[in-house]
């Protein structure tokens, strides 16, 4: 589904990717971990299109196609989906409407018409129930004022909406308290089929007790330095990650 | 040579002629008016107030004027269709300086509040009309001298001491002549004690090829009590200028809206002075401009807190693209008696090209400690983030700017009081910025 070879990336002239492979298919969940400032949140970015971002090097094969010559709208239509770390609040634009532009913009990509008004809002509810998302937070602006679980309640009811392919899920436990975390996770698995895949991005242990990755990757300095099972992130829980940047910095 | 001049000979040779289409009250003044310009150096562009507006260039063209009152053949009723259609109102119409009426706009309207043309209000009410005419406008000020020098008619609207009128009033400016043309109008507003209404007035060019000049002086005088909303729209063309200059007068208890909002224009100068001359008194003066091309708009305002316990709330908004010019200046000025002031002011800016500019200047001046008071201004561009986050949503670009910037002007439409207009100017700025003019959605003009 997806295959990334020697992704370098910079943003304002500084490299922070350096070279990553990776490698997605269908049915897998992968976690990627890493000290602060490895790169984890720019590998979300550089993924999903962020136009601040500059791919120097390297390759990204999305379905067969060639995902960096993609404008981020037409990777979201393709199947990826980014749950932010800090999902934008955008006052004035209500959540329905915003809903309402993102589904039929990727309907319209298919040459599909319009979805009326009852489908939408009917899909809008039971979509809503899959992270028990709040009704009210619906007919409000994006993401204002909203507290930070229901802000990344809010990432996982946008993706139960768009029913992506690939999910990148962007440290989404940060600043969640253990019942958020649970919903979260729930709603993640939920969502989860044998044809989509998901990465989660996460600086700790805590999410892969809920959400069960099959394949551990850490990133380091701007690489993937090592790659393993569920057994890994374990060993970062007990060890930190201080024995692998020795390890790499040693090399 | 100043641009004045032309006004200044048209004056002295057929100053009767004004005259005899005129009304006393009117007459009464042109000849301050006269002497104030005789001596008058009009502002020039990067002076004080004036940043982006140039007197000399707007005054330029050689614009006829109407002193004759030549009746223009427009049949109201069939040329023209308010961008607010579903608005129940009660219409009233100046083509060009002309007051014209259309049918049926006065069924709903209750006993007490006369409404019609400034000049035959004048002429059958000197005594009445002199009391207020004039006696706010500034003379001084360039827009009221030349508007003063040769006004000749308007909409003059009186509501009695406690007349509540539920149903908006609205007033129809239209442009429209087959040479280039100025139309010199003057509004006289006197809301009673205890009287309530609401006016929208929409100004509108017919042909867009010509040059026209709108000059404008509102005069409004809100009584004790007096609950007053003020509503202008200016949809006119890139060729069209205006030139207006709003003072308002607050009594004790009143409370006012104004609204000053710009879809389409040419180039702009929008003048608001207010006054508190009683306690307790609130003002809500707000503004939104959208820019584009080379359009220009500037606006002043000077919001004047004479006496203790009023409150004033201030809020412009404009976009700005291609090489459109902004400038908002905004003097709060509170005077040592005038204690539990409040007085908030915000101008945000949206600058969305290079070439496209905003300048914005705050001025407080406050000479009482017992006071809230605060000002914002800011000057941005559109959120890279919140593009960005949109089109991982599967928005394009085009649709996430769009939206921003609906967003963006959203919660000036939000405050404007009349459902039905404000639903439809949700529409009319949607259309607005995805590049549609907003006119086509209702107009019979070009048959679409």
């Amino acid at each position: 589904m997806l295959k990334v070879k020697d992704l370098h990336a910079q943003i304002n002239g500084k490299e922070i990717l350096k070279g990553i492979n990776l490698e997605v298919r269908p049915g897998e969940v992968h976690a990627i971990m890493g000290p602060n400032g490895s790169g984890k949140s720019t590998l979300s970015m550089v993924l999903a299109g962020n136009p601040a971002y500059e791919v120097t090097e390297g390759t990204a094969e999305f379905n067969g196609k060639n995902l960096l010559e993609m404008a981020p709208e037409i990777r979201s239509h393709e199947g990826l989906f980014l749950g932010f770390q800090y999902p934008v609040e955008i006052p004035g634009v209500s959540m329905v409407n915003f809903m309402r532009a993102a589904v039929n913009a990727k309907r319209e990509y298919f040459h599909e018409p319009p979805m009326s008004a009852t489908e939408f809002l009917k899909m809008m509810r039971e979509k809503r129930a899959v992270v028990e998302l709040d009704n009210k937070l619906a007919s409000r602006s994006v993401n204002e004022g909203f507290s930070g679980g229901e802000k990344k309640r809010n990432e996982i009811f946008q993706m139960a909406v768009l029913e992506p392919k690939l999910s990148i899920l962007d440290e989404t436990d940060s600043g969640l308290d253990v019942d958020a975390l649970r919903i979260v996770a729930e709603g993640v698995n939920t969502l989860k089929n044998d044809n989509n895949a998901t990465i989660v991005i996460t600086h700790y242990q805590r999410l892969l007790d809920y959400i069960k990755p099959e394949f551990i990757h850490i990133l380091y300095k701007g690489r993937i330095v090592k790659s393993g099972g569920p057994e890994l992130a374990l060993e970062i829980e007990k060890r930190g990650f201080d024995w692998i940047k020795e390890e790499v910095d040693n090399r | 040579m100043s641009a004045l001049k032309q006004y200044i000979d048209l004056f002295r040779e057929h100053g009767k002629l004004i005259d005899s289409n005129g009304a006393g009250p009117l007459n009464d003044l042109r000849q301050d008016a006269f002497l104030q310009l005789q001596d008058m150096e009009l502002p020039k562009a990067g002076s004080d107030n004036y940043e982006n507006c140039d007197f000399e260039e707007m005054l330029a063209p050689d614009y006829g004027l109407n002193i004759a009152k030549v009746n223009i053949e427009v049949n109201p009723n069939a040329t023209f269709r308010c961008d607010v259609p579903m608005l129940s109102t009660s219409l009233f119409m100046l083509v060009n300086d002309t007051f014209a009426e259309t049918t049926g706009a006065r069924e709903s309207l209750p006993e007490g509040v006369e409404v019609g043309s400034l000049r035959t209000f004048a002429l059958d009410y000197p005594e009445h009309v002199s009391k207020y005419y004039g006696k706010l406008a500034d003379i001084k000020n360039p827009i009221v001298a030349l508007n003063t020098l040769f006004a000749q008619d308007g909409l003059y609207l009186r509501v009695k001491k406690g007349v509540k009128v539920e149903k908006p009033l609205q007033l129809v400016n239209i442009l429209e002549n087959g040479m280039p043309l100025m139309a010199v109008r003057r509004l006289l507003i006197i809301i009673e004690d205890d009287a309530e209404a609401k006016l929208l007035v929409c100004d509108h060019t017919q042909n867009p090829d010509l040059q026209f000049l709108s000059l404008e002086t509102v005069e409004v005088f809100a009584g004790k009590n007096a609950v007053f909303d003020y509503y202008n729209l200016e949809e006119s063309t890139e060729k069209t200028s205006r030139l207006s200059a709003l003072y308002l007068a607050q009594e004790e208890g009143s409370n006012v809206s104004i609204d000053g909002m710009t879809l389409f224009n040419g180039t702009t100068r929008n003048e608001y002075y207010t006054v508190f001359r009683g306690e307790n008194a609130e003002l809500h003066l707000y503004g939104m401009g959208i820019e584009d091309a080379s359009r220009k708009i500037s606006t002043y305002s000077r919001i004047d807190h004479a006496v203790p316990s009023c409150r004033s709330n201030e809020l412009f908004k404009f976009t700005l693209d291609g090489e459109a010019a902004g400038a908002f200046t905004g003097r709060i000025h509170v005077a040592p008696g005038a204690s539990k002031t409040e007085a908030f002011q915000s101008n945000r800016n949206l600058v969305g090209s290079d070439d496209a500019r905003m300048l914005s200047r705050p001025e407080l001046e406050i000479y009482n400690d017992d006071v809230k008071c605060s000002h914002g201004t800011a000057i941005g561009r559109l959120d890279e983030m919140q593009l960005f986050y949109m089109r991982t949503r599967g928005l394009d670009e085009a649709t996430a700017r769009l939206l921003l910037k609906q967003a963006f002007m959203a919660d000036i439409i939000d405050r404007v009081k009349v459902d039905a207009l404000r639903e439809r100017l949700h529409i009319m700025i949607e259309r607005r910025f995805a590049g549609e003019s907003s006119a086509c959605a209702s107009c019979a003009r070009c048959g679409k």
